[in-house]
């Protein structure tokens, strides 16, 4: 079990990183390019305060009507998306990884905290289940795809979350969070979670056309 | 768990179009094929495939569409929805689909969705399902599968530049009618023709001339009242109207907005002041400009609201006597989510009518009459399902007619068409006027 752990913890960190930051590049730059060559047009009505302004009222809560009208969403959606990206970034057991490896170490979560928001994120997560299964509207744009995505972000918050706990099998089930964290790491540039990666853009693209040309909000 | 894209129970959609039965009935799966991956692989790029790809079937776009409202949150009707039955599949099948599948999707593209733009804001990742849903005209058109009315307003845009057979001397014929009948009013009014170095060049849609000369008469009162330097041409190009821009037959459309343009520069006018129509202006100054390669249209383009706002801020048009009663606005898509004139109109409104009450949502967030994106152009097949298609904004004008509204403003020809439908099927017993009416009502005339 220690190979295949200094496996996980080892090499295949290194080739998730990898395929995350050289895959979030090789998707940017190959859609740059495609784009330069069959939608000229984006470049060409691209603006960068109208862009921004599209995106800063999309990232503020109820910053849109469509956040206002749906409160409960709002709210879940926000809160998942920020523990998302705040709790690996910020977890004391996750610091303690990049101490011992590189020496560097920063501003983290108390455990208490991070063990909360860690239930928010899979909360969030049986929510976005529950709605993809109850609401015939996003049931009806629903494919297996969209539940093994949701599979994928949800996996290393509940293997953490057990991990931590030392609930029984926590060895194994350490091994299995590393590995969720990398398969998710990897699955980002790829697949519709790449959606990280082209927010900006199509809203920042959206909210030219509106503001630039349209003169009118998009929000 | 996966629900079929196609499900045929809908009884609306057996109606009987030759345009739509003749042209599946040339097709051949190799044919097919052969179009879609050529207008895939051509035509789109980044857009279409960052679209697909970032979408997250959410579904959160649903309930900006008035389809979906109007029959009963069917999922079927959802922007996202559409988007399945068509791109997703054609993506997923690469183009090796039947002909009973290019009916569905010409029916869904060009009867389900009138490219009202509404749900990119409602989709927080702002993608444009208004430009997924022309990619499967655009299909459907080099298919050649369009409705049959739809294609018969294209045809003669390609036969005579405009939109509705007229010849060109029943045109210039129909300016000196309505010039003469204005005369009886205000004697010294002139509409006058091909007068080079104009200040503007007053263009109209076809249907004016065609069953709404009474608009042409108003313009003339306002514009001679006012004392502006305007001209109307007697060739070809006077038409700002675009049915191929729906239909996609952008080839077309590329030849209408090039003869509009000519013809202002051939007049050296400064700019085009168009009458009040949402399409047209969506034509001529978002998207046949594009295809033109124009960025913005080669010469300044006003719509009517925002011609009316100067003139009355300016003081050139005096309001003698504002209009009795209670009215609301209709946001045309256009203008409003395609031009940000709602505050604009709501000035001209203020200054001529009594009172106003809203409907809400309202402005950028008004939902479409439902007539729009060359809907109402498809015909009387689909009437009915347009009409029930827009059952919210039934609800939404009874609302304001509770508070006391008698009178719907709409400064769009598809929204008159859209909502004049609503009012009769619904029997919400309103009037309908155009903005150029109630100025044309309200104003100071020479006594």
């Amino acid at each position: 079990m220690h190979d295949i752990y200094d496996f996980v913890s080892g090499p295949l960190v290194w080739v998730s990183f990898i395929i995350f930051f050289g895959g979030i590049l090789y998707r940017l730059i190959s859609m740059a390019l495609l784009a330069k060559k069959k939608d000229i047009i984006v470049y060409e009505y691209m603006s960068l305060k109208y862009g921004l302004r599209s995106i800063l009222h999309w990232i503020i809560p109820f910053g849109t009507v469509k956040w206002q009208k749906n409160p409960i969403f709002t709210i879940v959606t926000f809160t998942f998306h920020i523990c998302l990206i705040f709790i690996p970034i910020f977890l004391f057991a996750h610091i303690i990884l990049w101490k011992e490896s590189w020496d560097i170490s920063w501003w983290y979560l108390s455990d208490n905290t991070a063990d909360v928001l860690t239930l928010v994120v899979i909360a969030s997560c049986v929510f976005f289940l529950i709605r993809r299964i109850v609401l015939p509207e996003v049931k009806y744009l629903t494919s297996i795809s969209d539940y093994v995505i949701l599979a994928i972000v949800a996996a290393p918050f509940i293997t953490g979350f057990w991990t931590y706990h030392q609930f029984p099998g926590f060895r194994v089930m350490g091994i299995i969070h590393i590995l969720a964290g990398e398969i998710m790491l990897a699955a980002i540039p790829f697949t519709r979670l790449s959606h990280m990666i082209f927010f900006p853009f199509t809203r920042g693209y959206m909210g030219s056309e509106f503001g630039a040309v349209r003169h009118a909000k998009d929000w | 768990m996966v629900e079929p894209a196609i499900k045929n129970n809908n009884q609306i959609d057996k109606v009987v179009d030759e345009g739509i039965d003749t042209g599946i009935a040339r097709l051949t799966p190799e044919k097919i094929e052969q179009v879609i991956n050529k207008v895939l692989k051509t035509e789109t790029g980044a857009r279409l495939k960052t679209y697909v790809g970032t979408c997250v079937h959410c579904g959160l776009c649903s309930e900006a569409c008035h389809y979906f409202l109007s029959y009963d949150n069917d999922p079927k009707f959802s922007p996202a929805g559409k988007v399945k039955q068509t791109i997703w599949e054609l993506l997923k099948k690469k183009g090796k689909v039947d002909p009973e599948f290019i009916r569905r999707i010409s029916r869904i593209a060009t009867t389900e969705c009138n490219l009202c733009r509404r749900c990119a804001m409602y989709c927080p990742f702002g993608i444009d399902i208004a430009y997924l849903m022309t990619i499967v005209r655009r299909i459907c058109h080099m298919l050649g599968v369009t409705p049959r009315y739809q294609q018969d307003t294209a045809h003669s845009h390609s036969a005579t530049l405009n939109q509705m057979w007229m010849k060109d001397d029943e045109w210039v014929d129909s300016l000196f009618w309505q010039e003469e009948e204005a005369q009886d009013e205000i004697p010294y009014l002139q509409i006058p023709i091909e007068k080079e170095g104009a200040d503007i060049f007053y263009s109209v849609i076809a249907p004016e001339p065609k069953f709404r000369a009474q608009l042409i008469y108003q313009a003339a009162v306002i514009l001679n009242v006012a004392g502006v330097d305007f001209t109307m041409p007697a060739t070809p190009g006077w038409d700002n109207s675009d049915l191929c821009m729906f239909t996609g037959d952008y080839e077309i459309m590329g030849r209408l907005k090039k003869a509009h343009f000519e013809t202002a520069m051939r007049l050296k006018v400064k700019r085009i002041v168009m009458g009040e129509c949402g399409h047209a202006f969506r034509s001529v100054y978002d998207v046949g400009n594009r295809w033109l390669a124009w960025k913005m249209p080669p010469i300044p383009v006003t719509h009517a609201v925002e011609f009316y706002y100067e003139l009355i801020k300016e003081g050139k048009i005096k309001i003698a006597n504002k209009y009795e009663g209670v009215v609301t606005f209709q946001d045309p898509c256009n203008i409003s989510r395609g031009r940000g004139l709602h505050e604009m109109a709501r000035y001209v409104v203020d200054a001529t009518c009594e009172e106003f009450v809203e409907m809400h949502p309202n402005r950028e967030h008004n939902y479409c009459c439902c007539a729009g994106g060359g809907v109402i152009n498809a015909g009387p097949p689909y009437k009915m399902k347009r009409i029930k298609g827009i059952r919210i904004k039934a609800e939404q004008l009874f609302a304001a007619k509770a508070r006391g509204a008698k009178v719907v403003i709409a400064p769009c020809h598809n929204c008159h068409g859209g909502i004049d439908d609503i009012i009769h099927h619904y029997g919400l017993d309103m009037e309908l006027y155009f903005l150029g009416d109630i100025i044309y009502k309200a104003m100071e005339k020479p006594a």
